[in-house]
Protein backbone atom coordinates (compact mmCIF):
# COMPACT_ATOMS: atom_id res chain seq x y z
CA UNK A 1 0.00 0.00 0.00
CA UNK A 2 3.04 2.29 1.22
CA UNK A 3 4.61 1.39 -2.25
CA UNK A 4 1.67 1.94 -4.23
CA UNK A 5 1.32 5.70 -2.64
CA UNK A 6 5.05 6.72 -2.91
CA UNK A 7 4.94 5.88 -6.58
CA UNK A 8 2.03 7.81 -7.38
CA UNK A 9 3.75 10.64 -5.31
CA UNK A 10 6.77 10.53 -7.41
CA UNK A 11 4.93 10.16 -10.57
CA UNK A 12 2.67 13.59 -9.52
CA UNK A 13 5.74 15.31 -8.63
CA UNK A 14 7.73 14.38 -12.01
CA UNK A 15 4.46 15.50 -13.86
CA UNK A 16 4.15 18.52 -11.54
CA UNK A 17 7.74 19.32 -12.71
CA UNK A 18 7.07 18.76 -16.38
CA UNK A 19 4.03 20.57 -16.38
CA UNK A 20 6.19 23.40 -14.57
CA UNK A 21 8.85 23.30 -17.15
CA UNK A 22 6.28 23.21 -20.00
CA UNK A 23 4.64 26.69 -18.22
CA UNK A 24 8.02 28.00 -18.39
CA UNK A 25 8.11 28.87 -21.85
CA UNK A 26 4.34 28.31 -23.39
CA UNK A 27 2.81 31.76 -21.49
CA UNK A 28 5.20 33.81 -24.28
CA UNK A 29 3.42 32.51 -27.43
CA UNK A 30 -0.05 34.12 -26.25
CA UNK A 31 1.52 36.94 -24.18
CA UNK A 32 3.45 38.45 -27.78
CA UNK A 33 0.31 37.57 -29.56
CA UNK A 34 -1.80 39.74 -27.33
CA UNK A 35 1.34 41.80 -27.55
CA UNK A 36 0.69 42.09 -31.15
CA UNK A 37 -2.61 42.53 -30.82
CA UNK A 38 -2.70 45.69 -28.59
CA UNK A 39 -0.31 47.67 -29.80
CA UNK A 40 -2.19 49.14 -32.58
CA UNK A 41 -5.31 49.75 -30.59
CA UNK A 42 -2.69 51.66 -28.11
CA UNK A 43 -1.51 53.47 -30.69
CA UNK A 44 -5.37 54.56 -31.51
CA UNK A 45 -5.86 55.76 -27.86
CA UNK A 46 -2.61 57.19 -27.63
CA UNK A 47 -3.81 59.31 -30.73
CA UNK A 48 -7.52 60.40 -29.43
CA UNK A 49 -5.87 61.99 -26.37
CA UNK A 50 -3.58 64.40 -28.18
CA UNK A 51 -3.88 67.93 -29.94
CA UNK A 52 -3.82 68.02 -33.97
CA UNK A 53 -0.86 69.68 -33.92
CA UNK A 54 0.90 67.25 -32.22
CA UNK A 55 -0.19 64.42 -34.30
CA UNK A 56 1.04 66.03 -37.02
CA UNK A 57 4.29 67.43 -35.75
CA UNK A 58 6.00 63.94 -35.39
CA UNK A 59 6.11 60.38 -33.80
CA UNK A 60 5.35 60.75 -30.28
CA UNK A 61 4.84 56.95 -28.30
CA UNK A 62 2.40 58.67 -25.38
CA UNK A 63 0.28 62.33 -25.17
CA UNK A 64 2.81 64.70 -24.41
CA UNK A 65 -0.02 67.54 -24.47
CA UNK A 66 -2.84 65.53 -22.78
CA UNK A 67 -6.48 66.56 -24.35
CA UNK A 68 -9.89 65.31 -24.30
CA UNK A 69 -10.85 68.15 -27.08
CA UNK A 70 -11.82 65.25 -29.88
CA UNK A 71 -13.75 63.47 -27.15
CA UNK A 72 -16.00 66.54 -26.26
CA UNK A 73 -16.18 67.37 -30.04
CA UNK A 74 -17.63 63.66 -30.17
CA UNK A 75 -20.26 64.51 -26.75
CA UNK A 76 -21.46 67.89 -27.83
CA UNK A 77 -21.89 67.48 -31.98
CA UNK A 78 -25.41 65.74 -32.33
CA UNK A 79 -24.33 63.77 -35.84
CA UNK A 80 -21.42 61.95 -33.94
CA UNK A 81 -23.74 60.70 -30.85
CA UNK A 82 -26.78 60.21 -33.18
CA UNK A 83 -24.10 57.92 -35.40
CA UNK A 84 -24.02 55.95 -31.61
CA UNK A 85 -27.50 55.26 -30.88
CA UNK A 86 -28.46 54.58 -34.63
CA UNK A 87 -25.99 52.50 -34.79
CA UNK A 88 -26.76 50.35 -31.09
CA UNK A 89 -31.18 51.10 -32.46
CA UNK A 90 -30.64 48.40 -35.31
CA UNK A 91 -27.99 46.38 -33.60
CA UNK A 92 -30.30 45.61 -31.30
CA UNK A 93 -33.63 45.55 -33.22
CA UNK A 94 -31.82 42.93 -35.47
CA UNK A 95 -30.47 40.91 -32.39
CA UNK A 96 -34.18 40.76 -31.17
CA UNK A 97 -35.68 39.18 -34.36
CA UNK A 98 -32.78 37.23 -35.52
CA UNK A 99 -32.75 35.32 -32.61
CA UNK A 100 -36.93 35.11 -31.98
CA UNK A 101 -37.32 33.87 -35.65
CA UNK A 102 -34.27 31.78 -35.76
CA UNK A 103 -34.95 29.57 -32.06
CA UNK A 104 -38.68 27.94 -33.72
CA UNK A 105 -36.41 27.08 -36.77
CA UNK A 106 -33.29 25.85 -35.21
CA UNK A 107 -35.58 23.75 -33.20
CA UNK A 108 -37.11 22.02 -35.99
CA UNK A 109 -34.11 21.49 -37.67
CA UNK A 110 -32.60 19.35 -34.74
CA UNK A 111 -35.80 17.62 -33.26
CA UNK A 112 -37.41 16.90 -36.78
CA UNK A 113 -36.91 15.05 -40.27
CA UNK A 114 -38.68 17.10 -42.86
CA UNK A 115 -39.03 17.31 -46.84
CA UNK A 116 -36.26 19.33 -47.78
CA UNK A 117 -34.59 19.98 -44.24
CA UNK A 118 -31.02 19.20 -45.84
CA UNK A 119 -30.68 21.37 -48.69
CA UNK A 120 -32.82 24.10 -46.55
CA UNK A 121 -29.98 24.38 -44.11
CA UNK A 122 -27.75 24.53 -47.16
CA UNK A 123 -30.00 27.22 -48.88
CA UNK A 124 -29.67 29.52 -45.60
CA UNK A 125 -26.45 28.82 -44.82
CA UNK A 126 -25.41 30.11 -48.76
CA UNK A 127 -26.57 33.76 -47.65
CA UNK A 128 -23.87 33.95 -44.58
CA UNK A 129 -21.97 33.38 -48.21
CA UNK A 130 -23.52 36.11 -50.20
CA UNK A 131 -21.06 39.36 -50.68
CA UNK A 132 -22.76 42.25 -49.42
CA UNK A 133 -20.98 43.47 -51.91
CA UNK A 134 -23.22 41.78 -54.59
CA UNK A 135 -26.63 43.01 -52.65
CA UNK A 136 -25.44 46.59 -51.97
CA UNK A 137 -27.40 48.25 -54.90
CA UNK A 138 -30.42 45.90 -54.96
CA UNK A 139 -30.94 46.50 -51.02
CA UNK A 140 -30.64 50.21 -51.91
CA UNK A 141 -33.63 49.33 -54.40
CA UNK A 142 -35.71 47.43 -52.51
CA UNK A 143 -35.87 49.25 -48.94
CA UNK A 144 -36.93 52.79 -51.14
CA UNK A 145 -39.26 50.85 -52.98
CA UNK A 146 -41.17 50.00 -49.41
CA UNK A 147 -40.45 52.94 -47.96
CA UNK A 148 -38.21 52.17 -45.17
CA UNK A 149 -35.16 53.82 -46.82
CA UNK A 150 -32.97 55.49 -43.87
CA UNK A 151 -34.70 54.22 -41.07
CA UNK A 152 -32.75 51.62 -38.52
CA UNK A 153 -35.69 48.74 -39.43
CA UNK A 154 -33.91 48.67 -42.94
CA UNK A 155 -30.26 48.30 -41.86
CA UNK A 156 -31.99 45.88 -38.97
CA UNK A 157 -34.10 43.94 -41.57
CA UNK A 158 -30.94 44.02 -44.18
CA UNK A 159 -28.37 42.55 -41.34
CA UNK A 160 -31.25 39.29 -41.13
CA UNK A 161 -29.65 38.25 -44.28
CA UNK A 162 -26.08 36.90 -43.18
CA UNK A 163 -27.19 37.15 -39.28
CA UNK A 164 -30.59 34.63 -39.02
CA UNK A 165 -28.94 31.56 -40.80
CA UNK A 166 -25.68 32.46 -38.53
CA UNK A 167 -28.58 31.91 -35.70
CA UNK A 168 -29.83 28.84 -36.95
CA UNK A 169 -26.79 27.27 -37.24
CA UNK A 170 -25.33 28.08 -34.28
CA UNK A 171 -28.93 27.61 -32.19
CA UNK A 172 -29.02 24.28 -33.88
CA UNK A 173 -25.65 22.99 -32.74
CA UNK A 174 -26.95 24.10 -28.82
CA UNK A 175 -30.06 22.33 -29.14
CA UNK A 176 -28.77 18.59 -30.63
CA UNK A 177 -26.74 18.98 -27.18
CA UNK A 178 -30.05 18.26 -25.41
CA UNK A 179 -31.49 15.11 -25.21
CA UNK A 180 -34.44 14.45 -26.49
CA UNK A 181 -36.02 12.44 -23.46
CA UNK A 182 -36.47 15.78 -21.83
CA UNK A 183 -38.84 16.61 -24.67
CA UNK A 184 -41.08 13.38 -24.62
CA UNK A 185 -40.94 13.74 -20.74
CA UNK A 186 -42.46 16.97 -20.85
CA UNK A 187 -44.97 15.76 -23.01
CA UNK A 188 -45.80 12.83 -21.43
CA UNK A 189 -46.13 15.44 -18.15
CA UNK A 190 -48.86 17.08 -20.01
CA UNK A 191 -47.29 20.13 -21.02
CA UNK A 192 -48.03 22.10 -24.39
CA UNK A 193 -45.47 22.52 -26.97
CA UNK A 194 -45.23 26.68 -26.32
CA UNK A 195 -45.19 26.27 -22.59
CA UNK A 196 -42.68 23.11 -22.78
CA UNK A 197 -40.20 25.22 -25.19
CA UNK A 198 -40.56 28.91 -23.10
CA UNK A 199 -40.44 27.56 -19.52
CA UNK A 200 -38.15 23.74 -20.18
CA UNK A 201 -36.36 24.48 -23.18
CA UNK A 202 -35.38 27.78 -23.37
CA UNK A 203 -33.54 28.26 -19.68
CA UNK A 204 -31.64 25.09 -21.34
CA UNK A 205 -30.12 26.63 -23.58
CA UNK A 206 -29.83 30.04 -22.02
CA UNK A 207 -26.48 30.01 -22.42
CA UNK A 208 -26.56 29.37 -26.47
CA UNK A 209 -29.06 32.41 -26.23
CA UNK A 210 -26.80 34.55 -25.01
CA UNK A 211 -24.13 33.22 -27.34
CA UNK A 212 -26.08 33.47 -30.46
CA UNK A 213 -27.00 36.98 -29.34
CA UNK A 214 -23.52 38.08 -28.96
CA UNK A 215 -23.10 36.94 -32.60
CA UNK A 216 -26.04 39.07 -33.68
CA UNK A 217 -24.17 41.73 -32.32
CA UNK A 218 -20.92 41.03 -33.49
CA UNK A 219 -21.68 40.79 -37.14
CA UNK A 220 -24.50 43.75 -36.92
CA UNK A 221 -21.88 46.18 -35.61
CA UNK A 222 -19.37 45.51 -36.83
CA UNK A 223 -20.82 45.62 -40.93
CA UNK A 224 -20.74 48.64 -42.78
CA UNK A 225 -21.48 48.30 -46.51
CA UNK A 226 -25.07 48.15 -46.08
CA UNK A 227 -25.75 49.78 -42.88
CA UNK A 228 -24.03 52.61 -45.11
CA UNK A 229 -25.62 52.13 -48.38
CA UNK A 230 -29.72 52.18 -46.67
CA UNK A 231 -29.12 54.86 -44.59
CA UNK A 232 -28.61 58.92 -45.34
CA UNK A 233 -29.52 61.25 -43.58
CA UNK A 234 -31.79 60.30 -40.21
CA UNK A 235 -30.61 57.08 -39.35
CA UNK A 236 -26.65 57.04 -40.36
CA UNK A 237 -24.30 54.34 -38.40
CA UNK A 238 -21.50 55.84 -36.49
CA UNK A 239 -19.17 53.80 -38.27
CA UNK A 240 -20.47 55.59 -41.33
CA UNK A 241 -20.37 59.31 -40.06
CA UNK A 242 -16.82 58.68 -39.21
CA UNK A 243 -16.03 57.82 -43.11
CA UNK A 244 -18.19 60.78 -44.10
CA UNK A 245 -15.84 63.27 -41.53
CA UNK A 246 -12.28 61.91 -42.84
CA UNK A 247 -13.32 62.66 -46.30
CA UNK A 248 -14.56 66.12 -45.96
CA UNK A 249 -13.10 67.56 -43.13
CA UNK A 250 -9.38 66.55 -44.18
CA UNK A 251 -7.24 65.34 -41.85
CA UNK A 252 -8.91 65.55 -38.12
CA UNK A 253 -6.66 61.97 -36.99
CA UNK A 254 -7.30 62.89 -33.57
CA UNK A 255 -11.14 62.98 -33.71
CA UNK A 256 -11.21 59.54 -36.38
CA UNK A 257 -9.18 58.36 -33.22
CA UNK A 258 -11.39 58.73 -30.73
CA UNK A 259 -14.45 58.37 -32.49
CA UNK A 260 -12.85 54.89 -33.54
CA UNK A 261 -11.66 54.42 -29.61
CA UNK A 262 -15.88 54.66 -28.72
CA UNK A 263 -16.64 51.98 -31.03
CA UNK A 264 -14.58 49.50 -29.25
CA UNK A 265 -16.69 50.09 -25.81
CA UNK A 266 -19.69 48.41 -26.85
CA UNK A 267 -18.08 45.24 -28.35
CA UNK A 268 -15.75 44.87 -25.24
CA UNK A 269 -18.86 45.40 -22.72
CA UNK A 270 -20.39 42.61 -24.51
CA UNK A 271 -17.92 40.10 -24.65
CA UNK A 272 -17.04 40.30 -21.02
CA UNK A 273 -20.90 39.28 -20.45
CA UNK A 274 -20.30 36.25 -22.38
CA UNK A 275 -16.42 35.28 -21.82
CA UNK A 276 -17.28 32.14 -20.05
CA UNK A 277 -18.67 30.78 -23.22
CA UNK A 278 -17.34 32.50 -26.04
CA UNK A 279 -15.22 29.65 -26.70
CA UNK A 280 -17.95 27.08 -26.95
CA UNK A 281 -19.99 29.60 -28.93
CA UNK A 282 -17.02 30.72 -31.59
CA UNK A 283 -17.38 26.87 -32.26
CA UNK A 284 -21.02 27.50 -32.95
CA UNK A 285 -21.70 24.89 -30.17
CA UNK A 286 -20.71 22.01 -31.70
CA UNK A 287 -17.64 20.46 -30.17
CA UNK B 1 -29.63 11.76 -32.30
CA UNK B 2 -32.35 9.75 -34.27
CA UNK B 3 -34.85 12.33 -36.02
CA UNK B 4 -38.64 12.37 -36.01
CA UNK B 5 -40.17 12.60 -39.73
CA UNK B 6 -42.56 15.94 -39.16
CA UNK B 7 -43.39 17.80 -42.33
CA UNK B 8 -45.96 20.10 -39.56
CA UNK B 9 -41.72 21.32 -38.99
CA UNK B 10 -42.12 23.41 -41.99
CA UNK B 11 -44.42 26.06 -39.61
CA UNK B 12 -41.51 26.60 -37.32
CA UNK B 13 -38.96 26.89 -40.18
CA UNK B 14 -41.50 29.29 -42.11
CA UNK B 15 -40.25 33.22 -40.30
CA UNK B 16 -36.77 32.54 -40.87
CA UNK B 17 -37.53 31.13 -44.85
CA UNK B 18 -39.75 34.42 -45.42
CA UNK B 19 -37.41 36.86 -43.61
CA UNK B 20 -34.31 35.55 -45.20
CA UNK B 21 -36.40 34.97 -48.79
CA UNK B 22 -37.41 38.71 -48.70
CA UNK B 23 -33.57 39.79 -48.04
CA UNK B 24 -32.34 37.21 -50.68
CA UNK B 25 -34.64 36.31 -53.42
CA UNK B 26 -36.01 39.77 -53.88
CA UNK B 27 -32.60 41.62 -54.94
CA UNK B 28 -30.93 38.47 -56.16
CA UNK B 29 -33.56 38.54 -59.36
CA UNK B 30 -33.19 42.21 -59.04
CA UNK B 31 -29.71 41.64 -59.69
CA UNK B 32 -30.38 38.64 -62.61
CA UNK B 33 -32.69 40.96 -64.34
CA UNK B 34 -29.66 43.52 -64.78
CA UNK B 35 -27.10 40.88 -66.21
CA UNK B 36 -29.06 39.74 -69.04
CA UNK B 37 -30.29 43.37 -69.77
CA UNK B 38 -28.59 46.68 -71.92
CA UNK B 39 -29.43 49.98 -71.32
CA UNK B 40 -28.62 53.73 -73.32
CA UNK B 41 -30.36 55.44 -70.50
CA UNK B 42 -33.52 57.45 -69.90
CA UNK B 43 -34.79 53.63 -67.99
CA UNK B 44 -34.90 52.14 -70.84
CA UNK B 45 -33.52 48.54 -71.27
CA UNK B 46 -33.71 45.54 -74.09
CA UNK B 47 -32.64 42.10 -73.56
CA UNK B 48 -29.05 41.71 -74.05
CA UNK B 49 -28.96 37.51 -73.31
CA UNK B 50 -25.59 36.37 -71.90
CA UNK B 51 -23.76 39.42 -73.77
CA UNK B 52 -22.24 40.39 -70.05
CA UNK B 53 -21.23 36.94 -68.77
CA UNK B 54 -19.40 36.81 -71.64
CA UNK B 55 -17.94 40.20 -71.60
CA UNK B 56 -16.70 38.94 -67.42
CA UNK B 57 -15.53 36.31 -67.93
CA UNK B 58 -13.31 37.42 -70.79
CA UNK B 59 -11.96 40.42 -69.34
CA UNK B 60 -8.39 40.83 -67.66
CA UNK B 61 -9.66 42.75 -65.17
CA UNK B 62 -12.00 40.03 -63.64
CA UNK B 63 -9.55 37.69 -64.05
CA UNK B 64 -6.99 39.92 -62.58
CA UNK B 65 -9.03 40.76 -59.26
CA UNK B 66 -10.07 37.45 -59.03
CA UNK B 67 -6.64 36.31 -58.90
CA UNK B 68 -5.71 38.76 -56.08
CA UNK B 69 -8.23 37.58 -54.45
CA UNK B 70 -7.18 34.00 -54.70
CA UNK B 71 -3.56 34.97 -53.50
CA UNK B 72 -5.09 37.01 -50.59
CA UNK B 73 -7.37 34.38 -49.17
CA UNK B 74 -4.91 31.05 -49.51
CA UNK B 75 -2.37 33.39 -47.99
CA UNK B 76 -4.59 34.80 -45.09
CA UNK B 77 -5.47 30.80 -44.48
CA UNK B 78 -2.01 29.50 -44.44
CA UNK B 79 -0.94 32.18 -41.97
CA UNK B 80 -3.68 32.25 -39.30
CA UNK B 81 -4.98 28.44 -39.35
CA UNK B 82 -1.50 27.43 -38.08
CA UNK B 83 -0.90 30.63 -35.95
CA UNK B 84 -4.46 29.79 -34.33
CA UNK B 85 -3.34 26.22 -33.66
CA UNK B 86 -0.20 27.37 -32.21
CA UNK B 87 -1.50 30.07 -29.72
CA UNK B 88 -4.15 27.77 -28.50
CA UNK B 89 -2.01 24.86 -27.47
CA UNK B 90 -0.01 27.42 -25.62
CA UNK B 91 -2.75 28.58 -23.92
CA UNK B 92 -3.74 28.56 -20.24
CA UNK B 93 -6.12 25.57 -19.82
CA UNK B 94 -7.53 26.90 -16.28
CA UNK B 95 -7.39 29.76 -14.01
CA UNK B 96 -8.14 33.42 -14.03
CA UNK B 97 -5.92 34.18 -17.27
CA UNK B 98 -8.36 32.25 -18.87
CA UNK B 99 -10.67 34.33 -18.78
CA UNK B 100 -8.45 37.39 -19.24
CA UNK B 101 -6.43 36.01 -22.80
CA UNK B 102 -10.00 35.17 -24.44
CA UNK B 103 -11.23 38.68 -23.84
CA UNK B 104 -8.48 40.36 -24.92
CA UNK B 105 -8.11 38.06 -27.92
CA UNK B 106 -11.83 38.27 -28.77
CA UNK B 107 -11.50 42.16 -28.75
CA UNK B 108 -10.28 42.95 -32.86
CA UNK B 109 -13.61 40.65 -33.79
CA UNK B 110 -15.91 42.99 -32.62
CA UNK B 111 -14.25 46.23 -33.92
CA UNK B 112 -16.21 47.66 -36.74
CA UNK B 113 -14.47 47.04 -40.27
CA UNK B 114 -13.78 50.43 -41.36
CA UNK B 115 -12.51 51.06 -37.99
CA UNK B 116 -10.27 48.62 -38.19
CA UNK B 117 -9.23 49.83 -41.60
CA UNK B 118 -8.44 53.18 -39.72
CA UNK B 119 -6.55 51.80 -37.16
CA UNK B 120 -3.86 50.36 -39.29
CA UNK B 121 -4.46 53.57 -41.82
CA UNK B 122 -2.84 55.24 -38.62
CA UNK B 123 -0.72 52.77 -37.36
CA UNK B 124 0.92 52.46 -40.72
CA UNK B 125 1.42 55.50 -41.65
CA UNK B 126 5.16 56.23 -42.89
CA UNK B 127 5.74 59.43 -40.71
CA UNK B 128 3.92 59.35 -37.71
CA UNK B 129 2.40 55.98 -37.45
CA UNK B 130 4.22 53.44 -35.04
CA UNK B 131 4.89 50.43 -37.59
CA UNK B 132 5.37 52.52 -40.69
CA UNK B 133 7.66 55.00 -38.39
CA UNK B 134 9.51 51.69 -37.32
CA UNK B 135 10.15 50.33 -40.26
CA UNK B 136 11.95 53.16 -42.11
CA UNK B 137 13.66 54.12 -39.02
CA UNK B 138 15.30 50.66 -39.39
CA UNK B 139 15.84 51.55 -42.66
CA UNK B 140 13.18 49.65 -44.85
CA UNK B 141 11.77 51.97 -47.60
CA UNK B 142 8.36 51.54 -46.37
CA UNK B 143 4.89 53.59 -47.83
CA UNK B 144 1.96 51.53 -48.28
CA UNK B 145 0.67 53.76 -50.22
CA UNK B 146 3.24 54.15 -53.04
CA UNK B 147 4.64 50.46 -53.12
CA UNK B 148 2.41 47.59 -53.64
CA UNK B 149 4.43 45.35 -51.92
CA UNK B 150 3.92 47.21 -48.86
CA UNK B 151 0.31 47.31 -49.34
CA UNK B 152 0.18 43.48 -49.74
CA UNK B 153 2.06 43.23 -46.79
CA UNK B 154 -0.08 45.84 -44.52
CA UNK B 155 -3.42 44.41 -45.97
CA UNK B 156 -2.07 40.73 -44.83
CA UNK B 157 -1.03 41.78 -41.53
CA UNK B 158 -3.84 43.33 -40.65
CA UNK B 159 -6.30 40.65 -41.61
CA UNK B 160 -3.92 38.31 -39.59
CA UNK B 161 -4.26 41.09 -37.02
CA UNK B 162 -7.83 41.06 -37.11
CA UNK B 163 -9.52 37.19 -37.30
CA UNK B 164 -6.55 34.90 -35.64
CA UNK B 165 -8.41 35.07 -32.87
CA UNK B 166 -11.15 33.57 -34.35
CA UNK B 167 -9.35 30.47 -35.12
CA UNK B 168 -7.87 30.46 -31.81
CA UNK B 169 -11.06 30.42 -30.22
CA UNK B 170 -12.26 27.59 -32.33
CA UNK B 171 -9.08 25.50 -31.88
CA UNK B 172 -8.77 26.44 -28.16
CA UNK B 173 -12.99 25.45 -27.93
CA UNK B 174 -11.98 22.11 -29.48
CA UNK B 175 -9.04 21.39 -27.00
CA UNK B 176 -10.73 22.07 -24.04
CA UNK B 177 -13.12 19.64 -25.05
CA UNK B 178 -10.95 16.44 -24.31
CA UNK B 179 -11.14 14.50 -21.56
CA UNK B 180 -7.96 13.90 -19.19
CA UNK B 181 -8.69 10.38 -19.01
CA UNK B 182 -6.91 10.73 -22.68
CA UNK B 183 -3.97 12.75 -21.39
CA UNK B 184 -3.24 10.62 -18.84
CA UNK B 185 -3.72 7.28 -21.35
CA UNK B 186 -0.97 9.23 -23.35
CA UNK B 187 1.02 9.80 -20.91
CA UNK B 188 0.85 6.02 -19.85
CA UNK B 189 2.41 5.17 -23.25
CA UNK B 190 4.65 7.53 -23.17
CA UNK B 191 4.00 9.39 -25.93
CA UNK B 192 5.66 11.93 -27.76
CA UNK B 193 4.32 15.65 -27.62
CA UNK B 194 4.20 15.31 -31.42
CA UNK B 195 1.90 12.02 -30.81
CA UNK B 196 -0.08 13.82 -28.90
CA UNK B 197 -0.62 16.60 -30.77
CA UNK B 198 -1.02 14.45 -33.98
CA UNK B 199 -2.75 11.63 -32.43
CA UNK B 200 -5.22 12.70 -29.83
CA UNK B 201 -5.61 17.16 -30.29
CA UNK B 202 -5.49 16.95 -34.02
CA UNK B 203 -8.38 14.65 -34.54
CA UNK B 204 -10.71 16.50 -31.72
CA UNK B 205 -9.93 19.76 -32.94
CA UNK B 206 -10.82 18.27 -37.22
CA UNK B 207 -13.98 19.53 -36.29
CA UNK B 208 -14.14 23.34 -35.62
CA UNK B 209 -10.79 23.97 -37.38
CA UNK B 210 -13.27 23.07 -40.75
CA UNK B 211 -15.30 25.38 -39.37
CA UNK B 212 -12.39 28.07 -38.72
CA UNK B 213 -11.43 27.35 -42.20
CA UNK B 214 -14.92 27.76 -43.78
CA UNK B 215 -15.38 30.63 -41.79
CA UNK B 216 -12.29 32.78 -43.18
CA UNK B 217 -12.09 31.41 -46.43
CA UNK B 218 -16.31 32.83 -47.20
CA UNK B 219 -15.02 35.79 -44.75
CA UNK B 220 -12.44 37.03 -47.05
CA UNK B 221 -13.16 35.76 -50.21
CA UNK B 222 -16.38 39.03 -49.26
CA UNK B 223 -13.25 41.22 -47.71
CA UNK B 224 -14.26 44.75 -49.01
CA UNK B 225 -14.55 47.48 -45.78
CA UNK B 226 -11.19 46.98 -44.43
CA UNK B 227 -9.11 47.17 -47.62
CA UNK B 228 -11.25 49.64 -49.14
CA UNK B 229 -10.21 52.11 -46.08
CA UNK B 230 -6.77 51.32 -46.22
CA UNK B 231 -5.89 51.35 -49.43
CA UNK B 232 -8.78 52.18 -51.76
CA UNK B 233 -7.88 48.93 -53.76
CA UNK B 234 -4.65 50.87 -54.36
CA UNK B 235 -1.91 51.78 -55.01
CA UNK B 236 -3.22 51.58 -59.08
CA UNK B 237 -5.28 48.35 -58.90
CA UNK B 238 -2.78 46.51 -56.75
CA UNK B 239 -4.97 45.35 -53.93
CA UNK B 240 -8.16 45.73 -55.23
CA UNK B 241 -9.93 42.44 -54.44
CA UNK B 242 -12.95 40.77 -56.00
CA UNK B 243 -15.40 43.29 -53.98
CA UNK B 244 -13.69 46.23 -54.15
CA UNK B 245 -14.13 45.98 -58.57
CA UNK B 246 -17.38 45.30 -58.12
CA UNK B 247 -18.44 48.45 -55.82
CA UNK B 248 -16.38 50.14 -58.39
CA UNK B 249 -18.03 48.86 -61.61
CA UNK B 250 -21.63 48.78 -59.54
CA UNK B 251 -21.30 52.01 -57.97
CA UNK B 252 -18.28 54.05 -59.36
CA UNK B 253 -19.27 53.85 -62.70
CA UNK B 254 -22.85 52.76 -62.56
CA UNK B 255 -22.29 50.07 -65.54
CA UNK B 256 -25.34 47.58 -64.05
CA UNK B 257 -25.45 44.99 -66.62
CA UNK B 258 -21.43 44.50 -66.24
CA UNK B 259 -21.86 44.44 -62.19
CA UNK B 260 -24.70 42.66 -62.17
CA UNK B 261 -23.12 39.80 -64.05
CA UNK B 262 -20.08 40.14 -61.81
CA UNK B 263 -21.89 39.90 -59.08
CA UNK B 264 -23.47 36.29 -60.19
CA UNK B 265 -19.81 35.10 -60.63
CA UNK B 266 -18.22 36.11 -57.79
CA UNK B 267 -21.35 34.78 -56.30
CA UNK B 268 -21.37 31.10 -57.53
CA UNK B 269 -17.52 31.17 -56.92
CA UNK B 270 -18.13 31.36 -53.40
CA UNK B 271 -21.14 29.34 -53.16
CA UNK B 272 -19.26 26.79 -55.48
CA UNK B 273 -16.17 26.78 -53.09
CA UNK B 274 -18.37 26.72 -49.75
CA UNK B 275 -20.44 23.64 -50.83
CA UNK B 276 -17.15 21.70 -51.28
CA UNK B 277 -16.30 22.55 -47.69
CA UNK B 278 -19.52 22.33 -46.18
CA UNK B 279 -19.87 18.67 -47.84
CA UNK B 280 -16.32 17.76 -46.47
CA UNK B 281 -17.52 19.33 -43.33
CA UNK B 282 -20.65 16.90 -42.99
CA UNK B 283 -18.89 13.47 -44.04
CA UNK B 284 -16.46 14.28 -41.55
CA UNK B 285 -19.49 14.47 -38.64
CA UNK B 286 -20.60 11.12 -40.29
CA UNK B 287 -17.84 9.56 -39.58
CA UNK B 288 -17.23 10.67 -36.10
Amino acid sequence: MTDVTSTSAILAAREHQRSASRIGWSWLIPTLYILFLMVPIYWLLNMSFKTTNEILGGLTLWPHRFTLASYREIFTDATWYNGYRNSISYVTLNMVISVTAALPAAYAFSRYRFVGDKHLFFWLLTNRMAPPAVFALPFFQLYSAIGLFDTPIAVALAHCLFNVPLAVWILEGFMSGVPKEIDETAYIDGYSFPKFFVKIFMPLIASGIGVTAFFCFMFSWVELLLAKTLTSVAAKPIAAVMTRTASTSGYELGLLAAAGVLTLIPGAVVIYFVRNYIAKGFALGRV
Amino acid sequence: MEKTLNNRAWFMVLPVLLLVAFNAVIPLMTVVNYSVQETFGGNVFFFHGVGWFQDVLQSDRFHAALGRQLVFTFSILFIEVPLGVVIALAMPRRGVWVSVCLVLMALPLLIPWNVVGAIWNIFALPDIGLLGHTLNAIGIDYNYTRHPGDAWFTIILMDVWHWTSLVVLLAYAGLISIPDAYYQAAKIDAASRWSVFRYIQLPKMKRVLTIAILLRFMDSFMIYTEPAVLTGGGPGNSTTFLSIDLVKVALGQFDLGPAAAMSIIYFLIVLLMSWVFYTLMMRNEEQS
